[in-house]
């Protein structure tokens, strides 16, 4: 036995072999023979200033690629700061492996230093998750956690490494195959469900498709894109899906739901045929399920057999990877097209132009102001400069909603939100891991007030690796987003929501040794925005827009999408 | 309505948590949960009766279904099985219902396992609603004492296990893209 190697090694071999080229994270006590072994290894270590941020970052980084993000935090606290962020990938289902040491195995369960029982408490945090007891199994255990992480419906996968693992010394045989008998993943639709579904969709007289985050999973924007032209049917994308169909295709409408436009709230109530595709009929997107689209028949593809069902009964049900079921079903539309194409083409061509009409009817127009900046100009003004070709990662709030309602985005990968869980501080460490992942692209990095001093920290890793990340505070002096609902539900009694404090922001980018400009002007907009794309390295841009502006249309909670309030002051509802 | 579930796992760590926590998770209540290896060691059965709605029965499943660790699920609530539970019961009785509460016993087909001056412990098994009456009949004697071991079920239907293949490993990685140096 002469080429011992040291788990940590073997963890960067598997590493390597799974393609992995950088890796966000901290180091800790537990984890300090892994850094040992990252010393030397080609691997780029990325030190993110808070775990929280090493997840987001490694989300940033999937959610930019389509690939799967690695994160790494030592035991303890370390493991306990990756929570929100594994949480957030389960729930927008990212790929993410996250590394975490553990105390070593003689001490585990009494009380040791920085113990915590990482296996258990991530249980509900993950796709699933591993605790590596002996280093033999090391090999496996990495490639089955890429393995899951990656395929079916991706998710998070942590493996918890104790320091003797990491330590240990043994022979290393490459894994090449990995057996998991009770993973199942559906790849295939069913053949006879897709020519179903095929047939109906030309029955259709007011179809409608309705296209979400699995399109951008499972790369399949292509395809949506080959569908939506051989049916010339509309298509709305939700928060997840958007970038799927580009932003300016003339069958797209846009996103659906609470915040979605009237026009999309519109369609998904009158129509008599959904194809839902990549969807969960999440109730930001649905409203009072009882009241969503009435009308309709459903056909469901989706690749978790969960997710049919759940909320809504399809009745066209197909379990299967979309890309591949987009292919086989667009062949078998555009074979029946000539014979079935012409039956209710007056009736499809009539819902298309009340579809327009309804567009025209209540269109979303950024407001726009000669005296105070409004957030909805600021969005647009990104939109303009992005051409639908920059990555925007958004934190959670209005800023957030306006920004999925005007930007518009040629492909998909460009917008990066956290959509479930809806989680503050996502912004500005996804843009971390969006930036690294591809060096080529704009990226933006939209962030409240609020959200951008949960990631004051970050500044440190932008400036750190010289990151040319745009970070473009939307500065509304309060937690936007809270303030709208307690103006609109409580009464306006303010509680908890004022941001008072906020630190000058050129002054905080200069701090961090690059810059930084606050502006209040409309006028500046445009100009302020140009000189921080120009800018080669990282730049603040701290824009303070009109206070009070609310996200509308708006669906009250609990309410039916097409009672949709559309302006302030009367609110106006939609029969 | 009560759902029993038949459920063939992996005996990796954690198998029981994911599972249990699953429950939890998704509000699901568990009434009785037994477990135990199977005649292979390294997969256990699980029986679960779990109280839900009729509506949300297929979502059950497939949730357990979608975990790692579990091979089979099975749902034998309305399937050709049998169910069975035992319990052991203790019964303080006097002298003069002691005759009484034998002859209530071999009805039940239960067994007397102790006696003593204070009364009897007794072991029965049956389908759960008949052990339900059997408690009920004790009462009436005296004071009982009752320990449940939950159901535990087996399908009468031979149904071939579907088991995913082996993949390959690392191999299919994409290429590395580009990373800022
Ligand atoms: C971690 C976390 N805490 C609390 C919330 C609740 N929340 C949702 S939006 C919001 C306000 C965000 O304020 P800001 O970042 O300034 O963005 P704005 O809405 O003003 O655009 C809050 C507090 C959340 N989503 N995430
Ligand atoms: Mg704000």
């Amino acid at each position: 036995m002469s080429n011992l190697i040291s788990g940590a090694k073997m963890l960067l071999e598997c590493l390597v072999r799974e393609g992995v080229d950088c890796v966000f994270g901290y180091p800790g006590g537990v984890t300090l023979p892994l850094y040992d072994a990252m010393y030397d290894h080609p691997i780029r270590h990325v030190l993110v200033r808070h775990e929280e941020n090493a997840a987001f970052a490694a989300e940033g980084y999937a959610r930019a690629t389509g690939r799967v993000g690695v994160c790494c935090a030592t035991s303890g606290p370390g493991a306990t700061n990756l929570i929100t962020g594994l949480v957030d990938a389960l729930m927008d289902s990212i790929p993410v492996v996250a590394l975490t040491g553990q105390v070593s195995s003689k001490l585990i369960g009494s009380d040791a230093f920085q113990e915590a029982d990482t296996f258990g408490i991530t249980r509900s945090c993950t796709k699933h998750n591993f605790m590596v007891k002996n280093l033999a199994e090391l090999p496996q255990v990495i490639h089955e956690a890429f393995y899951i992480a990656a395929s079916g419906r991706p998710g998070p996968v942590l493996v918890d490494v104790p320091k003797d693992v990491f330590q240990g010394q043994a022979h290393y045989a490459p894994v090449n195959a990995i057996h998991l008998p009770g993973y199942k993943v559906y790849t295939e639709g069913h053949s006879g469900q897709i020519r179903r579904a095929a047939t109906t969709m030309w029955e259709a007289e007011r179809p409608l498709i309705y296209a979400g985050g699995g399109i951008v999973l499972g790369k399949a924007a292509p395809e949506l894109r080959e569908l939506v032209e051989l049916t010339n049917f509309p298509a709305v994308c939700t928060l997840m899906g958007l970038g799927s169909l580009p932003g300016d295709h003339p069958n797209f409408i846009s996103m659906p739901g609470m915040h979605g436009s009237y026009a999309s709230n519109m369609a998904m109530t009158h129509t008599d045929l959904l194809i839902a595709l990549g969807v969960r009929f999440d109730d930001r997107v649905t409203g009072r399920l009882a009241a969503f689209a009435p009308h309709a028949r459903v056909i469901h593809v989706d690749i978790d057999p969960a997710e049919i069902g759940k909320n809504r009964a399809p009745d066209i049900p197909i379990v299967g990877d979309i890309k591949r079921v987009l292919t086989k079903l667009n062949k078998i539309v555009a074979e029946l097209k000539p014979a079935a194409a012409g039956r209710n083409a007056a009736a499809r061509q009539a819902w298309q132009e009340q579809v327009r009409a309804w567009k025209e009817e209540h269109p979303l127009t950024p407001a726009i102001s000669t005296t105070e900046i409004k957030p909805q100009h600021l969005v647009s003004e990104i939109d303009r400069l992005s051409n639908g070709q920059a990555i925007v990662t958004s934190d959670v709030g209005q800023h957030q909603m306006w920004a999925a309602q005007f930007i518009r985005f040629s492909e998909p990968n460009l917008w990066i939100n956290s959509g479930g869980l809806g989680a503050m501080g996502f912004g500005l460490p996804a843009a971390i891991g969006a930036q690294f992942a591809r060096p080529d692209k704009l990226v933006f990095s939209l962030v409240g007030d609020g959200g951008f001093q949960m990631s004051i920290p970050e500044l440190a890793t932008i400036a750190n690796y010289g990151l040319p990340v745009k970070i473009v505070v939307m500065n509304n002096g309060y937690l936007g987003m809270v303030r709208q609902w307690q103006e609109l539900f409580y009464n306006n009694r303010l509680c908890a929501v004022e941001l008072d404090c906020f630190p000058d922001a050129e002054l905080l980018a200069r701090a961090y040794g690059f810059k930084g400009r606050t502006i209040d002007k409309p006028a500046e907009l445009a100009p302020a925005l140009e000189e921080a794309v120009k800018e080669p390295g990282p730049y603040l841009l701290n824009v303070k827009v009109a206070p009070y502006e609310n996200v509308y249309p708006m669906v009250p909670a609990g309410g039916a999408i097409h009672e949709m309030v559309l302006a302030p002051p009367q609110p106006v509802a939609v029969a | 309505m009560m759902q029993i579930l038949s459920i063939l796992v992996e005996n990796k760590p954690g198998a029981l948590m994911r599972i249990t926590g699953l429950f939890s998770a998704r509000g699901y209540n568990i009434e009785s949960l037994t477990v135990a290896r199977t005649l292979d060691p390294t997969l256990s059965r699980m029986t679960i009766a779990v109280d839900v709605d009729p509506k949300i029965r297929a979502q059950v499943l497939k949730q357990i279904n979608k975990l790692v660790n579990v091979l089979q699920v099975q749902d034998l609530t309305e399937a050709p099985s049998v169910a069975r539970e035992l319990i052991l019961l203790k019964i303080r009785a006097s002298m003069d219902a002691r005759t009484a509460i034998l002859k209530e016993a071999e009805i039940f087909g239960a067994r007397v396992v102790d006696s003593s001056t204070d009364g009897y412990a007794i072991e029965v098994t049956g389908d759960p609603e008949k052990l339900d009456e059997f408690i009920d009949v004790m009462r009436s004697y005296g004071d009982i004492q009752v320990t449940r071991s939950g159901v535990v079920a087996v399908s009468l239907e031979i149904k071939k296990l579907k088991l995913a293949p082996p993949v390959p490993a690392g191999v299919d990685a994409p290429e590395p893209n580009g990373v800022l140096q």
